[in-house]
């Protein structure tokens, strides 16, 4: 039972954290494709036609990805976990329905129309067909957006013979963290994207140092960059103080806060250590955590020893902050490129840019990871534990499925990047 | 709406999602799998013939399987439990065509054979283990080797039913020396396909007597002669339809599939798990069956119209050249 349960959690943890990455950069880049489009039928300059043409094949691979994993989770909700829609299924199955309903069948069909129309629709509805795609992309994490959210801060339901059921669902789906989880993947994704969009640039402009289109689509992803940093930093410190108020055990374990205390310090780096509840060398600032996150220096800040159930801490602890590490080193980029970019582009610079392709996927993982495993023990914080709801499937064939999704994944993952940085080469 | 009738309704509506995938997507794969007997000129026509498509095309199995997750939880945890393996294999399946796809395009050199390998064996694994799992879900998943060897069966004849739409599909959307391949295929397609519905229609009534007493006790049998008799002559129509027309073949295909369906349907109802769990008492709660009902009912014309649309803009025959996204 314990096997299979750790084997059931590696299995979908895999699947999920293997599906974010593609849509990270789809709903990001849907909506640069639709700026690069319309740049187009404005301009009618062919350099724009053709980065556009170049983006849109990295964005049909990376939809085809998010797709094929998507259609896995799909049934993984069911095989893997079978007593989560015994329990809440009335109110998880219709929001993923509608996300079929309002966003899939958009979405697939107009990237058909984008993909292959081009000469067969007339401009304005070529156009269109990019904003729809767009569109479905965001009306998609909207809606497993406000599922995630309600796992994690429920709200709206009432109980009938052990079950729940929706009593109002607009407090379902508008539930107290979802506007925070919605702004702050959406501008993850788009951040994922514009460092894509710049790094591959930057690929490009290393072996051919001439490309114009490169060049301007180097500036361009640094700037958007640029911009929507500084916005998410905001935008996390106010989902932080969601979560403190909704989810106090999540902060105490993210912040390594082994016991409640005014004037609480901020834990730079520490070895959190599970049994001795304690943190071993702790590296501390004085005070830090409270003003974070009560904006008070003296402010009450509950720690681990007052919650019954909390989650493990170390996972929470790094992950974070590789999450916030990586946000910095992010901002520091984009604003070092946007200032120079605009005179000269330095190797150095497109070096870091290069090296930065992927950075959104570590910072978006990584921040999936702190809101995850940040929710247990539970799978719906305060309703269902996520040991309750595992399923029956044994352990040897969760292993033989495990194998092979891992080896599918590991090929499909390696094929996609060495795909991309050859597109950029070529 | 009353409660008796919610989960009918919910019941017709994933009969149509998943009969609507197995037709769509049935040509795609069908179409997949018939990769390595064309031509590397060939086999760009035939994937360009279903790009446009195939995402919107594996868009109604999620559909599907969202409805039965939505409408019967219940049954949605037994199904997909019992049916473990082959779905893992069917989405591992599904993860390398739908990924060759666009890779097959842009690679080159021995990587290119490798997808366009990939995509036929995805195709192919998917194909099976949807057959599979059909065979397994028919017989209520009951245990035992011969149980299994005839989901084996239904799983074989699946992959001969999607060669028969790929081939019909080929045949409306190509000419020339590949239409004519298609032909060819399509015989093929359509005797192994008439060999497993005929093996499947004569197996599950012997292996099951809920299906044995649907079908056969009188009077109804008299009238339920007609369904198995409507398919043969869809099948003859496709057959004589070969090489005279180019659209009549794949709307005699698509008639057996829909034919056949009806069969099954009627078969299992009122179960959504043989002869364990009927729909009524596999479904959700009437407060999930009406807030999802409000939506389908609002957007699923919707979804119809705009594929629509998009068929008419790709109507015609596929040209060589013009490349990926042109």
């Amino acid at each position: 039972m314990e096997e299979a349960l750790l084997l059931a959690r590696v299995q979908f943890g895999l699947n999920i954290g293997f599906h974010i990455l593609f849509p990270s950069i789809t709903i990001g880049l849907a909506w640069v494709l639709v700026y690069f489009r319309i740049r187009y039928e404005v301009t009618r300059d062919a350099a724009w036609l053709e980065t556009y043409k170049l983006w849109v094949k990295v964005f049909a691979l990376s939809f085809a990805m998010g797709v094929v994993t998507g259609v896995t989770m799909s049934f993984q909700f069911g095989t893997n976990w079978p007593g989560y829609m015994n329990k809440v299924g009335n109110i998880a199955g219709p929001l993923l329905a509608y996300e079929v309903l309002t966003a899939f069948f958009l979405e697939a069909t107009f990237l058909g129309v984008m993909l292959f129309g081009m000469n067969r629709v007339p401009g304005w509805m070529h156009v269109t067909s990019a904003v729809i795609v767009a569109f479905g992309t965001t009306v998609s994490a909207f809606w497993i957006l406000a599922l995630n959210s309600w796992m994690q801060t429920p709200a709206g339901h009432t109980i009938e013979n052990g079950a729940l059921i929706a009593g109002s669902w607009w407090e379902v789906i508008f539930n107290p963290s979802f506007p925070y989880r919605m702004i702050h993947m959406l501008l993850a994704s788009g951040i994922t994207a514009a460092f894509l969009v710049a790094g591959l640039s930057a690929w490009r402009l290393l072996k051919a140092p001439d490309d114009a289109g490169a060049g301007r689509t180097l500036r361009f992803g640094a700037c958007l960059a640029a911009v929507l940093v500084p916005i998410q930093i905001l935008v996390g410190d106010l989902h932080g103080l969601n979560t403190l108020e909704h989810q106090p055990a999540k902060i105490a374990a993210m912040e390594a806060i082994w016991h409640t205390e005014k004037g609480a310090p901020l834990v730079l780096f520490a070895l959190p250590n599970q049994e001795k509840r304690q943190n071993d060398f702790a590296i501390t600032l004085p005070k830090g955590a409270s003003l974070i996150l009560t904006h008070d220096p003296e402010g009450e800040l509950k720690g681990l020893d007052a919650f019954k159930d909390h989650p493990p801490v170390a996972p929470l602890f790094f992950a974070f902050r590789v999450m916030v590490g990586m946000g910095v080193l992010m901002l520091l980029l984009s604003w070092a490129g946007s200032l120079v970019l605009r005179k000269s582009t330095p190797r150095w610079l497109l070096w870091a840019f290069a090296g930065f392709t992927f950075s959104g996927w570590i910072a978006v993982l990584a921040g999936w990871l702190v809101t995850e495993i940040g929710r247990q023990p539970w799978l719906v914080t305060g309703i269902l534990r996520t040991a309750d709801a595992v399923g029956e499937a044994s352990g040897a064939q969760l292993g033989a499925s495990l194998t092979a999704y891992i080896v599918t994944y590991a090929t499909l993952l390696l094929a996609y990047m060495v795909t991309l940085t050859y597109m950029a080469r070529k | 709406m009353s409660q008796e009738l919610l989960p009918l309704v919910f019941a017709a509506l994933m009969g149509i999602a998943i009969l609507a995938y197995v037709v769509l997507d049935g040509y795609d794969l069908g179409v997949g799998m018939l990769m390595p007997g064309a031509e590397r000129s060939e086999q760009d026509l035939m994937v360009a013939s279903i790009g446009p498509f195939w995402d919107a095309n594996e868009t109604w199995l999620v559909l599907g399987i969202g409805l039965l997750l939505v409408a019967f939880p219940a049954a949605h945890g037994v199904i997909l439990g019992a049916l473990y393996l082959p779905v893992a294999a069917m989405l591992v399946g599904l993860m390398l065509r739908g990924v060759a796809f666009e890779l097959r395009i842009k690679a080159e050199g021995w990587q290119r054979e490798l997808w366009n390998w990939l995509f036929w064996a995805g195709s192919t694994l998917a194909s099976f283990a949807q057959g599979l799992m059909l065979g397994r879900y028919i017989t209520g998943f009951e245990p035992g080797f011969g149980y299994w060897l005839f989901a084996v069966v239904v799983g074989a004849s699946l992959c001969g039913g999607y060669v028969l739409l790929g081939a019909t599909w080929l045949i409306l959307r190509t000419e020339g020396a590949l239409q004519q391949k298609a032909i060819a295929w399509a015989r093929w397609g359509l005797m192994w396909a008439a060999l497993g519905v005929a093996l499947v229609s004569l197996v599950t009534p012997l292996v099951s007597e809920t299906v044995r007493h649907k079908w056969f006790d009188f009077p109804q049998v008299l009238y339920l002669m007609l369904l198995p008799a409507a398919t043969l002559a869809a099948g003859g129509w496709s057959w004589v339809s070969l090489g005279k027309s180019d659209w009549k073949p794949f709307a005699g295909a698509v008639a057996i599939y829909v034919l056949a369906f009806g069969g099954l349907a009627y078969s299992l109802f009122p179960y959504v798990v043989m002869d364990r769990m009927t729909i009524w008492e596999a479904a959700a709660h009437p407060s999930a069956l009406k807030f999802m009902l409000v939506g389908t009912a609002l957007v699923l014309p919707f979804i119809v119209a705009y594929t629509f649309y998009s068929y008419r803009v790709f109507r015609g025959k596929v040209a060589a050249g013009g490349g990926p996204y042109g």
